[in-house]
C-alpha cells in the first residue's frame, strides 16, 4: 500500500490563460523573468563605489524598521524610561541619519548619471517620490518623540500645514494621529514605493554609460530612432 | 532621563550647540560635519578605484 | 509594441540610450546587501554608544507656571480676551476672519474650514476651572463675569491686561498689581493656581475623557505663551534661526530640509504674513520639478554637459579607448 507523502509526482496542469491568477503570473513572469529579478551578472560598466549607495540606502531602511520594529513592541514611552530602551531609539535615530545620508549621495550620483535614459523614467521618478514620503515619515517620527522636540516641531509645523488646508484633517498636535501615520501608513508607503523602485532597476537594467560623441542629437554612433531599453539577457 | 542619556554616550552632545554665522546662513556645527561629510563620501565613491572582476559572468 | 509600429523620433542622449551590447561580470547581488546590512549595523551601533540621541524634557503647563508665572497668566489672560494667537487663528481653530493665509485667491486654509474647533475663553480658562470643585470664590468670580454683559467683560479684561503688564513674581506666587478688572483677576489668579498644582495639564489633555491621545489644547496653551519659544530660541530651533533642520544640543537634525527653511530667510516670505503658504508653493514646484526632471529640458542636460559621469565611467571609456 503506497503512502502519501505529500509530495507531487506530476507537474501542476497549466490554467487556461483566461484566468486571473495565470495572466497575473504570466505578467509577472514576462516582466521580471528570474534571472533578471535576481540576476548573478551586471554590464561591465558598473564599476564605481557610487553604485553601493542604492543598496546601502535599503538596507538603512531595513534598519530603520526593525529599530522601530522593537520600539513598537515596548511602546512609545518606553525610551524616556529605560537605558535599553533609549539605546534603541539612538539606533533608530542613527539608521534614520544614514538612511538620508546614503539616499541623497544615491540621488547625486543617479543625477550625474542621467540614469532616467533609456526608458528609466518611472524609475527616477519611484525614487524621488519615496525620498519625499520618507521625509514625511521622518516628520512624523519626529512628532512622535514625546519631548520638547516634538512640542516645538508640532506647534511650529502646524503653521505650514494649516496653511496649505490639510491641518483640518491632518493635526500634528494629535500624537496618536501622528504615531500612527508614522509606523502604519507611512512605513507601508515608503515600503510599497521603494519597491517599486528597486523592481524597476530590475526590469530595466543598469543605465549604460553616456555613448562616447554623445555631445549633440546627431551622434556618429547613436541611432536615428529612439530604441528602448535593453534588459540584460 | 537625561543622566540616563548621558550615562549612554561617550561624548555627551546635550548643552548648548554650536552654530557656523556665514552671511544669512546659520548653521549647526554638526549639520555642517554631515554635510561636509556626504561630499566627502560622494568625491571618494567617484575616485576610489573599484575591484577588477573576471569577464564572461554568464 | 513592434518596431514598425513605434514612434520614430530623433535619438536624445539626455532621454534615449544606445542598447548595452558589450561584456558582463559577475556580480553578487544578495551577498553585496547582507556585506551592507552588516557593515550599517556596525555603522550605527558606534554611532549609537558613542552619541546616543537627544531627550529634552517636555514643559508642562505645571513647569510652565511655576517657573515663570508672570508669562502664564500674560498668555492666559488673552486666552480669556480672545486676542492669543490661538483665539484669532481662524481656520482650522476658529472662524476668525482675514485670518487665512492666501496667495492671491488661492486660499486652502479658508476653504477647508474649521475642523479642530478650539474656544480659547471657554476651552483654556472657564471650562478647566469650571471642574474644580468645593472652590467657591473662583465659581463665584466664574458666574460673575460669565453673567456681565460684553462691554463688561471687555473692560475688565483690557483693565487686567494693562495691570498683569506690570506683575511680578514673588517666591513663584503671581502677583498682579491691583486694578478695576472685577472677578477676572480671581479667575486668572486661579488658573495660575490650578496650572501650578499640574490640574491643568490633565484637564486640557482629558477633555473629560478617560483616554486621550489628542494634545492639540494644551500644545496650542503653551505656544501661545512666550516660555516655549524662549526655551526652542536658547535651543537654536526657531524659524530665524533656521531651526527646521535643527536637533537640540550638538546633535545632526534634518540637513535635507535646508531648502525648506531656506525660503524662509528670504525677501518676502521672510515677513509675509502668508510666508508658510508662499514656502510651501514654491516647495511644491521644485518638488514637482525633481520629481519630473527627466522630462525637462536643459536640466536634464546638465549631467551630460557636467562631465561627472566621464570620472564615474572611467573605466568603460579606457577600455573603449584601448580596443
Amino acid at each position: 500500500m503506497s503512502i502519501d507523502t505529500g509530495e507531487r509526482s506530476d507537474p501542476p496542469a497549466r490554467a487556461e490563460s483566461r484566468q486571473w491568477t495565470a495572466r497575473m503570473r504570466n505578467a509577472a513572469e514576462s516582466a521580471f523573468p528570474p534571472d533578471q529579478l535576481l540576476p548573478d551578472r551586471q554590464p561591465a560598466y558598473m564599476a564605481s563605489w557610487i553604485y553601493v549607495f542604492g543598496v546601502l540606502t535599503v538596507v538603512s531602511l531595513a534598519w530603520v524598521i526593525i529599530t522601530g520594529c522593537i520600539l513598537a513592541i515596548m511602546g512609545p514611552s518606553w525610551w524616556h524610561v529605560s537605558t535599553a530602551g533609549h539605546f534603541v531609539n539612538s539606533l533608530h535615530l542613527w539608521s534614520v541619519e544614514a538612511f538620508f545620508f546614503f539616499m541623497v549621495i544615491h540621488l547625486w550620483g543617479k543625477f550625474f548619471m542621467a540614469a532616467w535614459r533609456g526608458n528609466r523614467r518611472l524609475t527616477w521618478v519611484t525614487g524621488v517620490i519615496s525620498f519625499l514620503v520618507s521625509v514625511g515619515a521622518a516628520f512624523t517620527g519626529y512628532l512622535s518623540q514625546q519631548n520638547f522636540d516634538s512640542q516645538w516641531i508640532s506647534t511650529q509645523a502646524k503653521d505650514g500645514i494649516n496653511a496649505t488646508g490639510a491641518g483640518a484633517v491632518w493635526n500634528v498636535l494629535n500624537f496618536g494621529q501622528m504615531l500612527m501615520w508614522h509606523i502604519v501608513l507611512l512605513p507601508i508607503g515608503v515600503v510599497l514605493i521603494a519597491g517599486l523602485h528597486v523592481l524597476m532597476v530590475r526590469r530595466h537594467g543598469i543605465v549604460p554609460p553616456f555613448a562616447v560623441g554623445d555631445k549633440d542629437s546627431a551622434s556618429e554612433t547613436a541611432p536615428a530612432v529612439a530604441v528602448p531599453a535593453e534588459e540584460p539577457a | 532621563m537625561f543622566l540616563g542619556a548621558l550615562l549612554g554616550a561617550l561624548i555627551n552632545l546635550n548643552g548648548s550647540g554650536r552654530y557656523i554665522h556665514w552671511g544669512f546662513i546659520q548653521i549647526s556645527v554638526a549639520n555642517f560635519v554631515v554635510i561636509v561629510l556626504m561630499v566627502v563620501v560622494f568625491v571618494l565613491a567617484i575616485l576610489l578605484p573599484f575591484p577588477k572582476r573576471k569577464r564572461g559572468g554568464q | 509594441m513592434s518596431p514598425d509600429t513605434k514612434k520614430r523620433r530623433r535619438f536624445n542622449p539626455d532621454r534615449d540610450v544606445t542598447p548595452w551590447k558589450g561584456a558582463y561580470v559577475p556580480y553578487d547581488i544578495l551577498k553585496e546587501a547582507f556585506v551592507a546590512f552588516l557593515a550599517v549595523a556596525v555603522l550605527i551601533v558606534l554611532l549609537a554608544v558613542v552619541f546616543s540621541s537627544p531627550d529634552e524634557p517636555a514643559i508642562t503647563l505645571k513647569s510652565w507656571s511655576v517657573v515663570n508665572p508672570v508669562d502664564f497668566a500674560q498668555t492666559a489672560i488673552t486666552e480669556l480676551d480672545g486676542t492669543s494667537a490661538t483665539a484669532s487663528y481662524g481656520p482650522p481653530y476658529n472662524s476668525t476672519p482675514d485670518s487665512s493665509q492666501h496667495i492671491g485667491f488661492f486660499e486652502p486654509e479658508q476653504w477647508f474650514g474649521v475642523h479642530q474647533p478650539i474656544d480659547t475663553a471657554q476651552d483654556f480658562v472657564i471650562g478647566p476651572l469650571r471642574t474644580l470643585p468645593n472652590q467657591a470664590v473662583t465659581q463665584a468670580a466664574l458666574t460673575l463675569y460669565q453673567s456681565a454683559s460684553p462691554g463688561q467683560q471687555t473692560a475688565w479684561t483690557t483693565a487686567y491686561e494693562k495691570a498683569v503688564a506690570n506683575a511680578t513674581d514673588v517666591n513663584g506666587r503671581l502677583h498682579v498689581p491691583a486694578g478695576r478688572y472685577g472677578p477676572v483677576g480671581a479667575i486668572i489668579g486661579s488658573l495660575t493656581d490650578m496650572a501650578q498644582t499640574g490640574g491643568l495639564d490633565g484637564t486640557l489633555l482629558s477633555e473629560g475623557q478617560f483616554y486621550n491621545t489628542n494634545y492639540t489644547k494644551p500644545l496650542l496653551f503653551l505656544a501661545d505663551g512666550t516660555y516655549l519659544a524662549d526655551q526652542a530660541q536658547a535651543q537654536h530651533l526657531t524659524g530665524s534661526q533656521w531651526g527646521m533642520m535643527n536637533e537640540t544640543g550638538n546633535y545632526p537634525g534634518q540637513a535635507w530640509l535646508w531648502l525648506y527653511t531656506m525660503w524662509y530667510q528670504v525677501a518676502p516670505m521672510n515677513s509675509s504674513s502668508n510666508g508658510d503658504l508662499e514656502v510651501w508653493a514654491i516647495m511644491m514646484v521644485l518638488s514637482v520639478g525633481l520629481i519630473f526632471l527627466p522630462f525637462i529640458p536643459i536640466l536634464r542636460s546638465i549631467p551630460r554637459w557636467t562631465r561627472v559621469y566621464k570620472l564615474i565611467w572611467r573605466r568603460h571609456y579606457r577600455e573603449l579607448a584601448g580596443t
